[in-house]
């Protein structure tokens, strides 16, 4: 009989807890809210990834990085002259959770998002915005699920294709290997679309794949039979299209066995470096991916490595490099149209749709990037080298 | 004859909240006062509440610990999403929905039914870790499943798309663990009350028909009812395929609720079966209603803690553990009764208020 | 050649996931029930080691001992606050507050250690046997593996069947109550499983890392449902069960891999365990109890 009361009584707590919903989903600040919201006009810019879960890393350097721009565009006077708001939701890199993180924000009032983080989650949020006519900058979802048939969707990172392409022909063009293992992760959309790219790619470009190997998220501590069977295939270099913190282990194990072909990743293994107590020799002929080296030392780097490791602690990576410049390209694109935050959502979002096609834009993460009506970013991949400890560019 | 009608009562009670929720929150829908983070949640709650609901008759009348749901649910989505991705442009909407929900239900249902006549032979753990397999199997082969059609028909591939071979004009339609990208968002809040009192009505009849008893029956003591001659085999598989088919038709509503469907360990794998089996534990083993109910608020409640930023989950678990104790924890159950704390006197004192006023 | 280094490999990922698997099947036997918090405790436990190897600068021995001395208090705690209340409440209970645990101690871990992977440093610092002229290399990261798990096996073992305590497990395992009228401290012994297998996740956890050198809050979960599995393969409650279990499952997961299909490891070693579990419904070492009317 218990039971029966307990239900009943749960669904009193349920019916509370809803209203409870109602009330704090209509606009309550919340931590990572930057500038007060009483009555004054702001720009209301939301920011969705993990920051929690498996890839909390890629998310935390991404919502850093976004509230030191907005600090520092605040400071300078704002956007137009109006300050930004600058809210950032937790989506644990799942595709549900992130649209639940993208009506809170939208709940908050936002008008533009940056975000978000992963290519499965954004893939999902941005069938939201398009249909809410939500302008979307995403900094590092590189599918291209992501913008295919949606014109309010940006990215700032390369587009996988974009990547795999370049890798191959770099790869054949300055002959680094003949014999190509690939290892990549099964289970995560970037990983095995950039790999499907580059092995495209090696077809047309006569480059020979000796052996492709996968691991899953759930399988991800030892590459050592991966290894084997590429040296066992004779791979004199091995492409490694995932992030860096499978990279550091797979560095690792080639070196424990004694087998050192030539190891390129792409721009998932920036970040290697700034693993703490990595044995960076490990890595020493890495060719990467990157645009952006934490270590560079142009005045717009600098500033923002020191600010971030000052606030945040711990060197922030690619991920967090591109949000930054993703804030300073929303910039450039409404300063251009000339909007106020009165406009409504959708004529942010036409505008910027028009406004960011002609912006041309020079951050950490490239030069003069300019966007294509799909929504990718015109910079090209740019490989480097890790020598030294340190990133050398090759070309 | 008197607890049937107790239980039946509870039903009908258990159908009017969800009625009378549901108009509430259609009508705030319609007036355009319900947040969007609350009308977002409404169709994945009902899903996340039906797998529960289903996991619940295994867990609470079959008596067996199942941590492979997510895998049902995983199946449900992807065969009604495949079928409706396939066929967008040739059916019209409402029977296409119709029958993903039909395809959905019926494949969760047959996977239900394979993997039971092995699993059924186990019991306890062991039970319970073959499930989780059967989750992890299928969670793996999705990841590395490529579908695609062109005008030669489908094109399958467990290694890449390039080996799907397709002429230029194929689509892919299956993109291993990029999913599928693009089903028709059909699952509205309507649609998936409905499904979820139905599939209230049918446990309910289930646990009470002859079938249900037996499967009591067995549970309670497995050698007794072999005794008295239960077929048990035939009776402990029905209740596990209807268990799994109801949580297909969860996974054909979050399918149809969301544009880009993955196969990841957070919505179909372990960790989200673990979440289904908290759902059926904290609302009651046994108690469908109770599972719906620890649903929603186990759904809702991390949503509510978003303003607490990175330190949401950490509350999070911090109640999870509190609620567990408070409900299960023999020490404060008695305590709880000594001071008038229980739920039941608690709802009798509220009773008692309400017919003062 | 190669099998002979696939078999080497599986032997030395075997004997991580053996020595998570002493753990829980430790923990299982005696209170009957699944840790899930078990693989984050190890997690904490491969941390303490980083930080007082790394940060700290002291020697690897040290940083282990202090390691296991925090683990085990950190256990003894969980046990306390968590499960010790649901003593007698039903076993899904006392589950899903262990999944509540593991959510904390992973968060927690966010909170304090950031979400950023750290490289692991070693604590072995000999790099391994090269046999038949470098072709066949053993780390020596492997080799301690397999050797401390095999001490750890029969020291366990040993302590269960030797023992004052150790009996006391052995009774409260078969009957609770029986073992209650024997005098027996029932709430005692549990507690001290619970601090012996914390201490052993520390050690488990200093050893994980060094061979798969990467450390993040999350590092604990895979390893720690893996290793549930292994416990389960080798008939979960018996100690040389878990052992066996766990080598088995690592040299399948690697063999799967070289042979079969990489994409589909994960899929295979499943498939395997099934099949083994309906061939000995109660595991590889498992105890077959003759349920009575």
């Amino acid at each position: 009989m218990k039971k029966k009361f307990l239900s009943v009584s749960l669904c009193a707590a349920l019916a509370a807890s809803l209203f409870v919903g109602c009330g704090s989903g209509g606009g309550a600040a919340t931590s990572t809210e930057t500038v007060e919201t009483s009555g004054e006009l702001t720009w209301r810019i939301g920011g969705i990834g993990p920051i929690t879960g498996g890839a909390a890393q890629y998310g935390q350097g991404v919502m850093n990085a976004i509230q030191i721009a907005v600090d520092e565009i605040n400071e300078a006077g704002g956007i137009n002259g109006y300050k930004i708001s600058y809210n950032f939701q937790d989506d644990e890199a799942d595709s549900q959770k992130s649209v639940n993180a993208y009506n809170t924000l939208k709940d908050w009032g936002m008008q533009i998002l940056e975000g978000t983080v992963t290519s499965g989650a954004c893939a999902a949020v941005s069938a939201e915005t398009y249909n809410d006519r939500i302008f979307q900058l995403t900094p590092s979802a590189s599918s291209t699920s992501v913008t295919e048939g949606h014109d309010n969707t940006f990215q700032i990172c390369f587009s996988d294709p974009n990547q795999g392409t370049v890798s191959a022909d770099y790869i054949a063009d300055n002959g680094l290997g003949t014999k190509i293992g690939i290892i990549y992760d099964s289970s995560d959309p970037y990983s095995s679309g950039v790999y499907q790219n580059f092995a495209k790619e090696a077809a047309n470009v006569g480059l020979e794949i000796v052996a492709t190997e996968a691991f899953t998220s759930d399988n991800k501590t030892d590459f050592s039979t991966q290894l084997q069977k590429c040296k066992a295939a004779g791979a004199d270099l091995l492409f490694l299209p995932f992030y860096y913190q499978e990279g550091s282990v797979v560095l690792k194990q080639a070196h424990d066995m004694a087998y050192e072909p030539i190891m390129f990743g792409v721009d998932g293994f920036d970040g290697l470096l700034g693993v703490k107590d990595f044995d960076v020799s490990l890595a020493e002929g890495v060719y990467l991916l990157t645009p952006f080296a934490a270590d560079a030392t142009d005045d717009a780097t600098k500033n923002f490595v020191s600010k971030y490791e000052e606030q945040f602690g711990g060197t922030p990576n690619q991920f967090a490099a591109d949000a930054y410049d993703g804030v300073y390209i929303l910039k450039e694109a409404l300063e251009a149209t000339g909007l106020t935050p009165e406009a409504s959502n959708e004529e942010i979002c036409e505008a910027l749709i028009e406004a960011i096609q002609n912006v041309n834009y020079d951050g950490l993460t490239g030069e003069a990037m300019t966007w294509n009506e799909k929504g990718e970013v015109s910079k090209s991949p740019k490989a480097v080298i890790i020598e030294n400890g340190g990133y050398v560019s090759v070309e | 004859m008197k607890k049937l009608n107790g239980s039946t009562k509870k039903l009908i009670s258990s159908i009017a909240v969800i009625v009378v929720l549901y108009i509430v929150m259609s009508t705030m829908q319609a007036t355009g006062n319900l947040s969007s983070l609350m009308s977002g949640l409404l169709v994945p709650v009902c899903a996340y509440a039906l797998v529960a609901i289903g996991l619940n008759l295994c867990v609470g009348y079959l008596g067996e610990l199942s941590l492979g749901h997510a895998g049902f649910m995983c199946v449900g989505a992807f065969t009604s999403a495949f079928f409706s991705k396939t066929f967008q442009n040739e059916i019209p909407d409402v029977p296409r929905f119709i029958l993903a929900l039909i395809i959905g239900t019926f494949f969760a249902a047959l996977f239900g039914f394979l993997i039971a006549i092995p699993v059924l032979r186990l019991s306890g753990d062991y039970l319970a870790i073959v499930t989780l397999a059967f989750g992890e199997i299928i969670k793996n082969v999705i990841n590395v499943l490529y579908v695609g059609r062109d005008a030669n028909g489908f094109h399958f591939s467990l290694k890449d798309m390039m080996s799907l071979n397709m002429d230029f004009d194929g689509v892919v339609l299956v993109n291993g663990a990029q999913g599928i990208t693009g089903t028709p968002r059909q699952s509205t809040f309507t649609i998936s009350v409905l499904l979820l009192i139905l599939a209230l009505i049918v446990t309910h009849n289930f646990v009470n028909s002859r079938t249900g008893r037996a499967v009591k029956a067995i549970r309670d003591n497995q050698i007794a009812a072999e005794t008295v001659g239960l077929p048990i085999t035939k009776y402990k598989l029905t209740a596990f395929t209807i268990s799994a088919a109801i949580a297909g038709v969860g996974g054909v509503l979050y399918a149809h609720n969301i544009n880009s469907l993955t196969a990841t360990t957070n919505n179909f794998g372990y960790n989200m079966s673990i979440m289904i089996l908290v759902y059926v534990v904290l609302g009651g083993i046994g108690n469908f209603s109770g599972s719906v109910v620890a649903t929603v608020v186990l759904t809702m409640l991390p949503e509510m803690l978003r303003g607490l930023s990175t330190y949401r989950m950490l509350i999070y678990s911090i109640v999870l553990i509190g609620l567990m104790l408070f409900n299960w924890a023999p020490g404060i159950l008695k305590f709880r009764e000594e001071h008038g704390l229980t739920t039941k006197q608690l709802l009798d004192k509220f009773k008692k208020k309400k017919e003062v006023q | 050649m190669g099998f002979l280094t696939y078999l080497i490999n599986g032997l030395s990922l075997g004997s991580v996931y053996a020595l998570i698997a002493l753990g829980y099947t430790m923990v299982y036997g005696i209170a009957k029930m699944l840790n899930f918090a078990h693989g984050d405790v190890i997690m904490l436990g491969a941390y303490l080691v980083f930080m007082c190897m790394s940060s700290a600068g002291m020697p690897a021995v040290v940083s282990i001992v202090i390691a296991i001395a925090c683990c085990t208090a950190i256990g003894i705690i969980i046990e306390k606050i968590a499960y010790k209340p649901l003593r007698r409440a039903t076993n899904l209970a006392v589950l899903i507050t262990a999944i509540g645990v593991s959510y904390f101690l992973q968060n927690m871990a966010l909170m304090i250690f950031g979400s950023n992977p750290v490289s692991f440093t070693s604590v072995v610092s000999w790099p391994g046997l090269s046999l038949a002229g470098g072709q066949l290399k053993i780390t020596g990261n492997a080799i301690v593996t397999i050797i401390t798990c095999l001490i750890v096996m029969f020291g366990l073992m040993w302590f269960v069947k030797n023992t004052k305590p150790g009996q006391a497990m052995r009774a409260v395992s078969e009957d609770k109550d029986a073992a209650t009228l024997m005098g027996i401290n029932v709430n005692a012994t549990i507690s001290l499983t619970f601090a012996i297998g914390s201490g052993l996740a520390a050690i488990a956890g200093a050893l994980l890392c060094s061979s798969y050198p990467s450390l993040n809050p999350y590092t604990g979960s895979m390893p720690g449902i893996k290793a549930f599995t292994a416990a389960v393969f080798g008939g979960i409650g018996s100690i040389p069960g878990a052992l066996i279990g766990g080598l088995l499952l690592g040299i399948i997961e690697i063999l799967a891999k070289a042979y079969i299909s990489s994409q589909l490891a994960d899929a295979i070693v499943f498939a395997v365990l099934i099949i083994v579990l309906l061939v000995k419904p109660t595991g590889i070492l498992g105890k077959q109890i003759k349920e009575k009317v």
